[in-house]
């Protein structure tokens, strides 16, 4: 079967505990592989402030999934997370080529804070 | 008489010959892909509003124009920018 390279980005409450947090990154994990899915990084930032409020909260826990999938069951996905009241705010994004390298490229930690080093080395 | 009349009234506006010529950057340096989860990098794109900036300031080829607008207002939606800002940079 065909499969897409995507990326969600989700925002969970800060209201939730840690272990809360734990289980609702758990069972978006599960949803994607239990449907044929296949994981190929994660990243999280903790508790983050946002820009703006949103549902007069002013900071979130976000997470990145990125993964590989069926095209299918994104649209299961989507409503998945649109029911969720956990989930403050969330992006589904079908990955292209480039977008694949710069994620690999990002996983090894290429444009971190090791960056600007990087750049000043490649003038030089 | 009017011919020697007009030419006098002719600005010459020679200000652009002093000024570097703008480049695309991502041309220029091959970045193929903008992350909108790096607002560091997008900050160069967006005024102290938090408003796009237009191509004629920051040089960019309409390719990547597009590009760049799309990833700000991924950012937008995530709250990794805002939509409305008063003295982004300072």
């Amino acid at each position: 079967m065909e499969t897409n390279n995507y990326e969600a980005a989700v925002i969970f409450t800060p209201v939730l505990s840690e272990t809360q947090l734990k289980e609702a990154v758990k069972t978006y994990r599960e949803l994607i592989t239990a449907n044929k899915g296949t994981i190929v990084n994660e990243e999280s930032w903790g508790l983050t402030k946002l820009a703006y409020n949103i549902q007069k909260k002013s900071s979130g826990f976000y997470h990145f999934f990125e993964f590989n999938v069926s095209p299918d069951f994104i649209k299961a996905f989507d409503i998945q997370l649109r029911r969720d009241e956990r989930v403050l705010r969330f992006i589904n994004l079908k990955l292209d080529k480039h977008a694949l390298l710069y994620n690999e490229r990002r996983k090894n930690g290429e444009f971190s804070k090791a960056k600007k080093a990087q750049k000043q080395t490649a003038t030089t | 008489m009017a011919k020697g009349g007009k030419k006098k009234n002719f600005v010459f506006n020679n200000r652009h010959k002093n000024m570097p010529k703008k480049y695309c950057r991502f041309k220029k340096s091959g970045i193929k892909y903008i992350d909108y989860k790096d607002a560091d990098f997008l900050m160069k794109f967006i005024n102290d509003q938090g408003k796009i900036l237009p191509r004629r300031l920051s040089g960019n080829s309409l390719k990547y124009q597009r590009k760049v607008s799309i990833s700000i207002k991924r950012a937008r939606h995530m709250a990794i920018l805002p939509f409305v800002a008063d003295g982004l940079k300072d």
